[in-house]
């Protein structure tokens, strides 16, 4: 279901008009794409807005600057299932409720992350929450296209180990 | 060839896991001309089936039915329904293990004589001292290959290491070196050097490192004296008028009850599923569970004061290159109460790839202080505590009946609490460790909580007298002569070492106990 480079025809310029204060774009019609255009995907059960609000929910729970949207994408987008939709659906609007409450228009509205990280706090108890979070833990970390951004190589034996390619190259001690 | 044994031949040795107790148990008996069923709960993978994946081998090799867990251990609260990091399958935690193979100190063998009266503690001497098992530890080093004894040269370290040694050796430590492992520095017993793969925890793919998986499990069946049953879930241990054992009663492949025939039936399922397995065996006779007339099976549970410490530095460290437990200070493994806490406990070095230390890092956190840390995975360096926690009749292993397995069986209530000299240890080792990375310029150390266990031991503990324990200097059970314990659940202490070298020496003892019982008619 994800689509790389999806725009739909809008220009960059439209995409950039259309951009909300933080993170992903909703472009209607079921798509949700990165300010870039790095990603895009067409939800079936979620809300577009509702999932564009859940990649930056992920964000905020595990920053990394330097991990794209897209590997927050595939770590979440199983939630947009017949079966996880009205839990998601709910969670977030619980979410937006919380922001609504500290005055910003949305979760999405909020400017800085601080503000977001502080609704996130109060709710980290929750099961949803919890179960996002838990997600992630697994979703995000164990994707193979992501260790590389981290540095870590994966497995080793299909090219012999380290011992004749530096296990023990450290130079600065 | 593994010689199929019959259901109703009552000559056979029963043993309950293939692992470091049970696998090396088996193969010795073997080799002495006595015939061996072993019954393994898990399936049979060998090197090249090995995944170099942390969450796709835990999915191939973990033990992953339901277990439950209470008390104050942050283990309870993160990972409630996993309170061991084990394996089922042939071979056991023996295909998991990182490999240290270091004996007892002299004085871990007298724990209540040395530490004295340690308030809230259930400690007790073992039966057993360093003279007598120094012979079977010799056997058990041998047969591992174990590094720096018997002539054998020690690993090379690699960069996770060497940051440590550099850091140890800043502090004063001088007992710092590459361990003595099970991991072959030279080739071997037909398997070849340590290639500095990492991966140790998921199987070792060259065989470099020791598991029973492929060394004593194919020598045992080779005899022709040993077959290995897989996918065989014991349910229960029957006994007979006299209060002998006479079976076992196992679910097979199928999902079928079977009851296979004993002479003599030996324990090695692990500290868990041991005790629930003879808590599960309650009969009119033995209303409490089998061999617990002491009420000591389940309780006095140990998992080690583990943790563990990551440094961060300015500069790539790339810890998960080679041998994921590298090397050790040995310095604090001292019992010396001037530190505010009895016994002591060992650094080792280790390393977890960037899934698990998502997972383990911090469970539960969240946050820039958590991604942070991990952005600078790669100039991470970590190490691992073990140190000897005190034994409390109340940790214990209880049955759950609240919850069953697939096979409709009580599962396993594993409750922990931290006794104060636990806690004392670990901030100490803390403390300890986060020096050691910041006398090498670590920017940043994290103290991390401990992991699901891989170590536990104590649940049917070793004793003189059969008030206080469950077995006795065999690991004879003290109410059932033909029922042996034979796995670290008879461990009367932890002592601050890895278990593993100790569980095997023990095998090869007690294989040795029983043959010459048998031969003489005693059993």
């Amino acid at each position: 279901m994800s689509k790389p480079q999806t725009t739909q025809g809008l220009t960059r310029r439209q995409l950039l008009a259309r951009a909300s204060a933080a993170g992903a774009f909703v472009l209607g019609a079921g798509f949700v794409a990165a300010p870039d255009a790095a990603w895009a995907i067409e939800t079936t059960h979620l809300d577009p807005e509702t999932f564009a609000t859940l990649v930056q929910m992920a964000r905020d729970i595990y920053p990394h600057d330097h991990v794209g949207d897209e590997y927050y994408v595939i770590a979440l987008r199983g939630y947009d299932s017949a079966e996880q939709a009205a839990a998601i659906t709910a969670g977030i609007a619980a979410l937006d409720a919380a922001a609504r409450g500290r005055g910003f228009p949305s979760y999405l509205g909020t400017g800085w992350e601080r503000d977001r990280v502080d609704i996130l706090r109060a709710m980290e108890e929750s099961a949803f929450f919890q179960q996002i979070r838990g997600g992630l833990v697994t979703g995000l970390y164990n994707q193979k296209e992501v260790w590389p951004l981290f540095g870590y190589e994966g497995e080793s034996y299909s090219q012999g180990g380290y011992l004749h390619r530096g296990f023990d190259d450290i130079t600065w001690l | 060839m593994a010689a199929p044994f019959d259901l109703n031949d009552d000559g056979v040795v029963v043993i309950i896991g293939t692992g470091a107790g049970g696998g090396v148990l088996a193969n010795e008996l073997a080799q002495r001309g006595v015939s061996v069923v072993a019954l393994e709960a898990g399936g049979r993978y060998l090197p090249e089936d090995y995944l170099n994946d942390e969450w796709d081998s835990f999915g191939q090799l973990a033990w992953t039915d339901p277990r439950t867990t209470s008390g104050d251990w942050r283990v309870a609260r993160d990972f409630s329904g996993l309170p061991a990091w084990i394996v089922k399958a042939v071979g056991g935690t023996t295909t998991h293990w990182a490999g240290a193979s270091i004996r007892f100190q002299p004085h871990e063998w007298k724990a209540a004589t040395t530490y004295g009266r340690v308030q809230g503690a259930n400690l007790l001497d073992w039966p057993i001292d360093d003279a007598e098992m120094a012979p079977w530890y010799e056997l058990a080093e041998t047969k591992l290959g174990v590094t720096r004894t018997g002539g054998r040269e020690g690993l090379p370290g690699n960069n996770n290491y060497k940051v440590f040694e550099a850091g140890a050796r800043a502090l004063g430590y001088e007992e710092v070196h590459t361990g003595r492992m099970a991991i072959n520095a030279a080739d071997f017993d037909g398997r070849p050097a340590c290639q500095q793969t990492g991966f140790c925890f998921q199987g070792c793919k060259w065989g470099a490192k020791w598991s029973a998986a492929y060394t004593d499990i194919p020598r045992g069946e080779a005899t022709g004296n040993l077959e290995v049953r897989e996918n065989a879930h014991v349910a229960r241990i029957l006994h007979d008028d006299r209060g002998l054992v006479t079976g076992v009663e196992y679910f097979d492949r199928d999902g079928n009850l079977q009851f296979q025939r004993a002479r003599i039936v030996a324990v090695a399922g692990n500290s868990f599923e041991s005790p629930r397995l003879l808590l599960n065996s309650a009969s009119s006779m033995f209303p409490d569970g089998l061999a617990n007339s002491s009420g000591q099976v389940g309780r006095n549970y140990m998992r080690h004061v583990t943790g563990s410490v990551y440094g961060v530095f300015d500069q790539p460290v790339k810890m998960w290159r080679g041998t994921t437990m590298a090397g050790i200070v040995q310095d604090e493994s001292r019992h010396d109460p001037s530190r505010g806490f009895v016994a002591g406990y060992e650094l080792e070095t280790l390393a977890l790839g960037l899934p698990f230390m998502a997972a383990f890092l911090d469970p539960g956190g969240w946050g820039r202080e958590f991604t942070s840390a991990l952005d600078s995975y790669e100039n991470m360096a970590g190490m691992w505590i073990v140190g000897e926690d005190m034994p409390q009749e109340t940790n214990r292993v209880t049955l759950n009946h609240a919850v069953t397995d697939r096979w409709g069986l009580p599962v396993a209530n594993v409750h922990f609490d931290d006794h104060p000299n636990d806690v004392a240890m670990r901030n100490h080792a803390y403390a300890r460790g986060q020096a050691i990375y910041e006398a090498v310029g670590a920017t940043r150390t994290f103290p991390t909580p401990p992991y699901p266990s891989t170590h536990n031991l104590g649940t049917n503990r070793m004793s003189e007298n059969p008030r206080d324990g469950v077995v006795n200097r065999w690991g004879q059970t003290h109410d059932i002569a033909n029922l042996f314990v034979s796995d670290g659940s008879q461990f009367t202490t932890g002592a601050a070492e890895n278990p593993t070298l100790t569980i095997v020496a023990l095998a090869i003892r007690q294989a040795d106990h029983i043959a010459r019982q048998m031969s003489a008619g005693a059993l």
